[in-house]
């Protein structure tokens, strides 16, 4: 790698990173003021959306609906906190607009919906659903011969639900290059671990036999993020799958791989005590 | 018209007319894309394969997939007919069609094909009797049950033309060419085909032929009975039910559940308006065994107990 791009890369690395520490902090101040959300999975999936929008992904706000756009869609529907945030920073919509999460008649609706916003793909909140979408978005790309890619970003309890596997026979069959699944590995579900609920792992084997090529990293390595996500698919000749491992709640030390912050929401003290260890 | 040739009979199966219809769309449209789960032949999409097989994603036995990859492709550009039994289409997918396609409120066109118990022996699992009364729930999603071949290429061709999520139930029990003069076809406009003041009888899909019959049966003993062919479903054609009130009978046929359907729809709207006497044919539930022609016999789905029923109706007027 040369000096030059040794140097944008360092950039990158620093914006996800700075980027990611204003999600977290932003979309706690939503799920608190709301007393309404998922902040344990927006802290999980976090760092990956940083990565996407600020190191990864072709997109322009101005132009939502832009035919040659990457696209991602946040299979995980509930971790809206996240999400919005991210499309706010993104420039989506104005920051201020945040204010609104989940009050009466709001656009920022607990799940996403495409037609209260722009940068939303698809309506989710239903689990099992993004992959399968995103699917036939990459589908589309491949018939035209477009080089826009779709990413995917689901959760791991979520991968229990049979329609992405049904998904993951047909883009291994198609051998969709230009298809990446981020899998948000944080091992809780809503009310226990994954694997004490019905077992997931070997999980990297399970793609590779579906036909997918497997990157198994830190999901919260802002560098290895960046890496394996920017990487061209050209040539790969299989499915991208990313699994992410990662902690639910990370970043708050009393949310840390705790699954009581599934759907918990803060008191004062405790919403006091995040914003002062996120920083 | 229609390539759509009929058999020995005179009658058509509706799936040829969509079959060539659809062809005739993609040759004009590149964005024109057909999505199956191993549906190729069920659907009649075997000519459209050998002419795109590009353009025919056959994601397989996987009808949640089907759905769902209808509506990304629809995100990448495509005017997609997703095409399957409807029985599994609209049962094993409902989940989809509600939130990818409705609630997303996205340009994919759903095409049930082999309704209601066209499937005959095969039983309820293959029948699509409840389809009607679930899917007209979902916001957003237009829904057309056309009754004879010219309809079927026209209600194609509309779901085509319109940007936004339609279903178009297609059956494969033969049907004649209905006989109407200049016919048009509007999406949420109903079409009289005979005219009367006695009483109406509301019918869709395969029993619109059996309803003008019927009404013809009438005509000899001097009741003149309304034939509204009520093909769409939503949005619903308010206006000519309440036309319908105005001949003080109703009587309502389709090939489907009497709950919840083409009957339960009309009845929404003649209660809050001009409550009249009505009757809602159709099948009570599951049904037994037997073809599809033993069971139209045997819940009365016949010219004989359409007319049977519009007399007992008209005999409830006060």
């Amino acid at each position: 790698m040369s000096l030059t791009a040794q140097s944008h890369r360092n950039d990158l690395v620093a914006t996800i990173a700075e980027k990611a520490l204003w999600i977290r902090r932003r979309s706690f101040q939503m799920v608190y003021e709301a007393q309404q959300g998922h902040p344990g999975g927006d802290f999980s999936a976090t760092d990956v959306l940083a990565a996407l929008y600020f190191g990864v992904m072709r997109y322009d706000p101005k132009r939502p609906n832009d035919p040659a756009r990457d696209r991602f869609v946040m299979s995980k529907g509930h971790c809206t906190g996240a999400f919005y945030s991210v499309l706010a920073a993104a420039g989506y919509f104005p920051e201020a607009e945040l204010s609104d999460y989940m009050k009466p008649l709001s656009k920022l609706n607990g799940h996403p919906n495409r037609n209260y916003l722009p940068g939303v793909e698809t309506n989710t909140g239903p689990l099992g659903h993004g992959l399968p979408v995103a699917l036939g978005i990459a589908i589309a790309g491949q018939i035209d011969n477009s080089d826009f890619r779709t990413f995917v970003l689901t959760g791991d309890g979520e991968l229990q639900e049979g329609s992405n596997w049904e998904a993951a026979l047909t883009a291994g069959h198609r051998k969709l290059e230009n298809l990446t699944l981020i899998i948000d590995r944080n091992r809780l579900q809503q009310g226990a671990r994954t694997e004490e609920t019905a077992s997931l792992d070997p999980l990297d084997d399970k793609w590779r036999a579906f036909g997918w090529h497997v990157e198994m990293i830190d999901g919260h390595d802002h560098q290895q993020l960046l890496d394996v996500l920017s990487a061209s698919p050209k040539g790969r000749g299989k499915p991208l799958c990313v699994i992410a491992n990662t902690f639910k709640g990370k970043g708050v030390s009393f949310m840390h791989d705790n699954v009581a912050w599934h759907h918990g929401v803060p008191t004062k003290e405790q919403y006091e005590q995040a914003m002062a260890e996120l920083v | 018209m229609s390539a759509a040739a009929p058999n020995k009979a005179g009658m058509f199966d509706c799936r040829d007319s969509f079959a060539a219809t659809i062809e005739d769309l993609a040759a004009n449209d590149p964005r024109i894309v057909t999505v199956v789960s191993d549906s190729v032949g069920s659907s009649k999409l075997g000519g459209f394969k050998k002419k795109w097989p590009e353009r025919m994603v056959n994601v397989g036995i996987a009808e949640q997939t089907v759905v769902a990859v209808g509506a990304g492709l629809a995100n990448g550009g495509k005017i997609p007919f997703v095409s399957a039994a409807s029985c599994f289409l609209t049962a094993r997918s409902l989940e989809q069609i509600k939130a990818d396609i409705a609630y997303s409120n996205v340009n994919v066109k759903l095409i049930g094909q082999s309704s209601g118990v066209a499937y005959g022996e095969l039983g309820p699992t293959h029948h699509s009797i409840e389809d009607m009364a679930w899917l007209r729930l979902l916001t957003n999603l237009t829904i057309i049950v056309p009754a004879d071949p010219w309809q079927t290429e026209q209600a194609i061709r509309a779901a085509a033309a319109m940007t936004g999520p339609v279903y178009v139930r297609v059956s494969r029990m033969p049907v004649p060419a209905l006989e109407r003069g200049n016919g048009t076809f509007e999406i949420g406009k109903a079409e009289t085909l005979v005219e009367g003041d006695q009483a109406t009888i509301i019918a869709n899909g395969t029993m619109v032929h059996r309803a003008v019959a019927a009404a013809k049966t009438l005509a000899v003993e001097g009741i003149a009975v309304r034939v509204v062919n009520m093909a769409t479903i939503s949005p619903f054609d308010e206006a000519a039910i309440l036309a319908a009130s105005e001949t003080g009978a109703i009587v309502t046929v389709e090939e489907g559940n009497i709950r919840g359907g083409l009957g339960g729809a009309v009845a929404e709207v003649v209660t809050a308006n001009i409550p009249v006497p009505m009757r809602i044919m159709g099948f009570p539930g599951f049904v037994p065994t037997g073809s599809a022609d033993f069971l139209m016999e045997h819940f009365g789905l016949t010219e004989a107990g359409i007319a049977d029923a519009v007399r007992q109706t008209i005999a409830r007027k006060k």
